[in-house]
């Protein structure tokens, strides 16, 4: 980012106590654990590229946050953010993945093979299915404080990468800023085109600098596999098709992924994984898999069940409006996906939606019917 | 010269895969940048660390408007309009009517050599205003700045004004803190600011950590108002109903030179230099920084064939009532100088007092049905 790291020498001029942010109406994640000590300690410190602890936690002094939502309130300017501001950011992990410890191992499995079933939801109740993660190249900055060079250099890899891709997964590279009208309007059709961040949360971070240079689209010509290019993370995949087949949504995902992947190694460059946080991604809530599989499903009476939270809750899941987070659901359809990204592996993670909308529908059925579900309660997972 | 670790690291991309796409871009930054000019400064970095790319960000995200050319970049410290002079000189010379690198500017707040400008028809000039800005010396500005710059520019500011007295005794109201009540009585006298929205202005990184260090300082009676950490350091401004703009010139001379005293006792002068004069954020407001205005009833004259010639030549500028990019409202207009840099304040305040005088000359002779052409100004 422009204006943080630029001169972290000359703010050491001024104490800590003068450069330590207001944080007195705050609710976010940052604001709960930066304390003044940790502060001085780390004020000093950056990141081979120039990431300063001012970088890192802009974003949460420019958003006071909301206080019924916790946001994050800090973002990661490249891998060695993580290892150098851990003192700031394990206990943020901790505390936003659910104790998640310095020392936890996290496990990736993106074997599709791993997963039972999720062939078989019902789709008369469930309408769509979905799984997307993100993916850093090693070796380049994070949107955050990536130069435009980078953020090029990023795209062109991309671009020729997605190129290879053939049969079910072949398709076209949509440059942002080179977009018809045409393209854009069928884009938005698709529910696939993505615009300038408009969130102040993003736009404080430095993210959407330059735009829309660097950044596009691509997907295949069935339009069920999905790349962005450089907008809140370096790739965003997405896999999703109509219907109840996750398995099939998961096997595309889990395929294409791992060609892109071999594409991007085959160039020089990994993707960017550790064994303790797996993924590394710009925000610390999406680190681990970074997978969020999800599906639109009709549940007009159990989500009126006095037990729907508590249900959601044992079964590890989360709700949403079918606009995405923050907004209502219509007509009783639900967007339901795994509440977890760290800790658990891609096919726990997609195995717990499977289970847990398989179970939902079952319980619709019955309040349907109008009998109970009291035995159909799950355990806690 | 201070570590840039940011800046060493995009060296290794090159010039060429550095430079912003341009295409679609009208601003003066677009208009003067060239490849050699990137390769030749993107190297580079002022003594806080403020670089090209941070200076021309604001006119790379904000590609700009077909019929207003905007900046498209601003200074993060005073040293930029030395070690960027190879962008900053071109786009200066552009937006300041062709000011040279060479030329010097003269500041004159001697409110004394303003001739006339208490005798403004008040039937005609309903309000009179001159703001301007300042910039401390040895903080970097707004777009650059810390938490504990800005802290430290707000505190010099705080002890400044408390000094005054007489008419220019006040108060000031920090941001962070308002009241309820405070508040809304600011927004009445129509004094309050609020955070930037405009992505002219967040994209060149001034809305960092708001409202932190930020706040209104005015006098009693509301004449004389000072605003912090907003664009700029500090902004100024006098103003009261009616047409005496010699009264307020008087009073925006006196409690600027006052001010300044008290900075420059704790050794934080005001950035200024002989060849720009007033050194502050944007380009645009090099020189004098000031705006001299009033909120004139020109019914008659706005609709004549000759108003905008009229206005060129009286080097004046109008806007709505709103401010700029508003409408005028009833035949009420905002007229005030068009210069910046290269005339001095009273020059410019001057070419205020006596363009109003005429113009108001003009809409009493368009009331009673007579002709105005034997009063067409010559090109000042």
């Amino acid at each position: 980012m422009p204006f943080g790291n630029t001169h972290n020498q000359l703010k050491m001029s001024y104490s800590a106590d003068q450069e330590f942010p207001d944080l007195s109406k705050h609710n976010n994640h940052m604001a709960k654990i930066l304390t003044p000590e940790m502060y001085a300690n780390l004020r000093d410190k950056e990141t081979p590229s120039g990431f300063t602890v001012d970088d890192v936690i802009q974003t949460g002094v420019d958003n006071p946050g909301h206080p019924f939502i916790m946001t994050v309130g800090c973002v990661a300017g490249d891998e060695e953010t993580y290892e150098v501001f851990k003192e700031l950011l394990d206990p943020v992990i901790e505390d936003r993945h659910g104790g998640y410890k310095p020392s936890d191992k996290h496990k990736t499995d993106i074997n599709p093979e791993n997963l039972q079933g999720g062939d078989d939801l019902d789709p008369n109740y469930v309408l769509s299915s979905r799984v997307r993660t993100g993916r850093s190249v090693r070796g380049f900055c994070l949107p955050p404080h990536c130069s435009r060079g980078e953020r090029r250099a990023i795209e062109d890899l991309s671009i020729q990468s997605l190129d290879i891709l053939d049969g079910d997964l072949k398709g076209t590279y949509y440059a942002l800023k080179n977009m018809t009208d045409d393209e854009q309007q069928q884009l938005i059709d698709d529910h696939f085109l993505f615009d300038k961040p408009v969130s102040p949360l993003l736009l404080s971070s430095g993210m959407a600098r330059d735009w829309p240079d660097g950044r596009g689209i691509w997907h295949n010509d069935n339009k069920t596999f999905l790349v962005w290019v450089n907008e809140e993370d370096h790739l965003r995949v997405i896999s999703m098709q109509k219907g109840g087949n996750m398995k099939e949504v998961f096997n595309r995902f889990c395929t294409g992924l791992t060609k892109i992947e071999s594409l991007f190694k085959d160039r020089g460059h990994e993707f960017m994984w550790n064994e303790h946080l797996g993924y590394v991604l710009t925000c610390p809530s999406n680190l681990g898999t970074g997978l969020r599989a999800g599906v639109h499903v009709k549940i007009p009476n159990v989500s009126k069940h006095e037990q729907f939270g508590e249900v959601l809750k044992r079964l590890r899941l989360q709700k949403r409006g079918t606009g995405g987070v923050d907004t209502a659901a219509v007509g009783g359809v639900f967007d339901i996906s795994n509440a977890d990204r760290l800790g658990f592996s891609e096919v726990e993670l997609v195995q717990m939606v499977v289970d847990g909308v398989r179970l939902l529908v079952d319980m619709e059925k019955r309040l349907e019917a109008g009998q109970a579900i009291d035995d159909l309660m799950p355990e806690q997972k | 010269m201070a570590k840039n670790c940011h800046n060493d690291y995009k060296m290794k991309f090159t010039g060429d895969e550095e430079f912003p796409d341009l295409s679609l871009h009208n601003n003066h930054m677009a208009k003067v940048l060239t490849k050699d000019i990137y390769n030749k400064l993107r190297g580079k970095s002022t003594p806080s660390g403020v670089t090209l790319d941070d200076i021309i960000q604001t006119g790379v995200d904000n590609p700009g408007h077909p019929f207003i050319m905007t900046v498209g970049c601003v200074a993060g410290d005073e040293e930029s309009y030395e070690v960027f002079k190879d962008l900053l000189d071109p786009i200066i010379s552009d937006r300041h009517g062709g000011y040279k690198p060479t030329d010097k500017h003269s500041t004159d707040l001697n409110f004394e050599n303003l001739k006339g400008g208490d005798d403004l028809d008040p039937a005609y000039v309903l309000s009179s205003r001159v703001r301007t800005g300042r910039s401390i010396k040895g903080f970097t500005l707004p777009p650059h700045n810390s938490r504990g710059e800005r802290r430290g520019v707000e505190k010099l500011s705080i002890e400044a004004l408390a000094t005054l007295t007489g008419e220019f005794k006040g108060k000031y109201y920090p941001l962070n803190g308002m009241s309820d009540k405070e508040q809304d009585q600011l927004i009445n006298d129509h004094f309050l600011f609020d955070k930037p929205v405009s992505p002219l202005l967040t994209c060149a990184g001034m809305a960092r950590d708001w409202p932190d260090g930020r706040g209104i300082w005015h006098n009693e009676s509301k004449t004389f108002l000072v605003w912090v950490n907003e664009e700029d350091h500090l902004r100024v401004i006098a103003m009261q109903q009616g047409g005496n703009m010699k009264e307020v010139f008087r009073r925006f001379c006196t409690g600027l030179l006052k001010i300044e005293e008290t900075f420059k006792k704790h050794n934080h002068g005001f950035m200024w230099n002989e060849h720009l004069g007033y050194v502050l954020t944007c380009p645009s407001n090099l020189g004098t920084g000031l705006r001299g205005g009033v909120h004139v009833k020109l019914p008659k004259l706005s609709t004549h064939a000759k108003f905008e010639e009229i206005l060129t030549r009286l080097r004046l500028q109008k806007r709505g009532t709103g401010g700029v990019d508003t409408a005028s409202v009833g035949g009420v207009f905002d007229i005030s100088n068009a210069d910046r840099l290269g005339s001095s304040e009273v020059a410019q305040v001057q070419l205020v007092v006596d363009g109003v005088k005429l113009m108001v000359a003009m809409e009493k002779k368009l009331e009673k049905g007579e002709s105005i052409d034997d009063m067409m100004p010559a090109q000042k």
